[in-house]
């Protein structure tokens, strides 16, 4: 299998690539959004080294899932922690690894309940193979071929490190 | 303190297969009565309710979970409370609800609730709240409905009332926390007619409550009350002494027969839940009420609307108690045979 770079350098890389996009993109009061457990450690690392002016918000998609009539209820559902304004805002949504599509497409879901953005761009740790949807993500630490049966997990929240099986 | 060893209930505790509210896997099917069901599956119930209180402080107070199930709220009997936070639960977990008005439907031209409830069946519905004045209701729909279908008790005569229950534990453990051991709660009032009582009284020794107490005159307590598991008081100021939790109880005016009190004023002197008689308790302890409240009746006003009543707050936890049952039930993983699992 590739070398996993470690999390802290993918977060730099991260940042850096971020950084460089809202400028291109002329967006200066971006709201970041983690999504719960891993792309919340991974949004507060980026939300400290942009110095983001706005507050993190988080997102539990548990209740947006398309495989809740499947898999049954989690009872410790963590709160989503969104601005009750959020139309026309640019969100930086952030998850640990972007893998089938779907826990963005649930995100994406719980957003749009609130109101419109303006735009969402994708940001994620690692992006790897095994897409069931048409979405990819914007900024992207490492990307990744892994078999169907491999899976990688982001431990944390100190200190943050992958869990490859 | 009541040795818990010999209470009934635990007896009745586990998956047994007799018991129709739980399926193959253990999962709640149907809620019509807390008593037989296990610790870890109340405190699932909880803890379910936990997260969905967060939805209820959101700005969006709605999530998709139920889109298109269909639930049928089936209300013999009136009520307010209930009815509107299962309607509102069922809304915001995106379900249809819809509100069969019993009174002005074909029940009164003579059609059977068999007759009703298969109506309802065919039109696809796949939960049914049933609040019925006769105890067991709940048990016999839940016994001939199609098997797709969740029934929830929403109250049977002096039976159960399942949920009411679940949200004044839920109401508990968020004002004293989760070690149940430790409490003291008093359930004051007309325990005879009371299907809140009775569940109350099952969940808080499932939890392992510390201390249960009933107080009421005799004429309004049942036979054998103490083999619940309780502690009897028939003197309120005995009774509530150090309680950590006073739970006051309407006076069922509807549901009483032959002169079993004096009269209100009476009733009021001797157990009315007064300032002066709240003093007796732990000073931080809570007062609840499921409603509605006969202010005067059974409690004075103005400890009604005290500092230490949590009565509002029973209402607003019932919507998220409510969504967390509703979604256990009909968001349960499918049931598998022991054929498929091997």
């Amino acid at each position: 299998m590739e070398e996993i770079a470690t999390p802290e350098t993918l977060l730099d890389k991260l940042a850096e690539q971020l950084k460089t996009l809202l400028t291109e993109r002329s967006i200066d009061q971006p709201l970041m959004v983690g999504i719960h457990t891993g792309g919340v450690w991974v949004a507060n690392a980026l939300h400290n080294k942009l110095s983001l002016e706005q507050p993190l918000s988080t997102l539990d998609i548990s209740f947006y899932r398309d495989d809740f009539s499947r898999i049954g209820m989690n009872p410790q559902v963590k709160p989503s922690k969104l601005p009750s304004q959020i139309d026309d805002r640019h969100i930086i949504l952030v998850d640990d690894v972007l893998h089938t599509g779907r826990t963005i497409r649930a995100a994406m879901n719980e957003i749009f309940d609130y109101g419109r953005p303006a735009s969402i761009t994708l940001v994620c740790l690692i992006e790897r193979s095994g897409r069931e949807i048409p979405i990819q993500a914007d900024v992207v630490g490492q990307h990744l071929h892994l078999d169907d049966n491999q899976h990688i997990k982001l431990t944390g929240p100190e200190p943050l490190e992958f869990a490859v099986a | 303190m009541v040795n818990k060893a010999s209470r009934p209930t635990d007896s009745l505790i586990g998956h047994d297969a007799w018991n129709i509210q739980l399926d193959k896997n253990g999962q709640l099917k149907h809620f019509l009565t807390v008593e037989g069901l296990s610790t870890e599956l109340l405190t699932n119930i909880l803890d379910t309710a936990e997260s969905f209180a967060n939805i209820n402080e959101q700005s969006v107070k709605k999530v998709p979970l139920l889109r298109g199930k269909t639930v049928a709220n089936l209300f013999f009997e009136a009520s307010t409370r209930t009815r509107n936070t299962f309607e509102l639960a069922a809304k915001r977990l995106s379900a249809d609800v819809l509100n069969v008005n019993i009174s002005a439907s074909a029940t009164s031209k003579g059609e059977t609730l068999m007759d009703t409830l298969q109506n309802l069946q065919a039109m696809q519905c796949d939960m049914f709240v049933v609040r019925h004045n006769a105890s067991g209701a709940a048990h016999y729909i839940a016994n001939r409905v199609a098997p797709g279908i969740s029934v929830i008790n929403a109250g049977d005569g002096s039976h159960a009332h399942p949920t009411q229950a679940m949200l004044d534990m839920f109401t508990i453990r968020r004002n004293k926390g989760d070690n149940f051991r430790q409490l003291r709660v008093a359930i004051v009032g007309d325990v005879l007619h009371s299907r809140v009582a009775r569940s109350q009284i099952h969940a808080l020794n499932i939890l392992n409550t510390g201390n249960v107490r009933v107080i009421a005159p005799k004429t309004l307590l049942p036979i054998g009350i103490e083999d619940m598991g309780v502690e009897v008081f028939n003197n309120m100021e005995e009774g509530i002494r150090d309680a950590d939790v006073v739970i006051m109880l309407r006076l069922q005016k509807e549901r009483m027969q032959g002169a079993l009190l004096p009269s209100e004023q009476e009733y009021y002197q001797m157990y009315g839940l007064t300032e002066k008689r709240l003093s007796l308790t732990k000073p931080d302890a809570i007062v609840m009420h499921p409603g509605p409240i006969n202010r005067g009746v059974e409690i004075e006003s103005c400890v009604a609307d005290g500092p230490q009543s949590v009565i509002l707050d029973q209402v607003t936890y019932g919507i998220s108690v409510r969504m967390a049952v509703m979604s256990m039930a009909l968001g349960r993983e499918p049931e598998t045979s022991e054929a498929e699992k091997t």
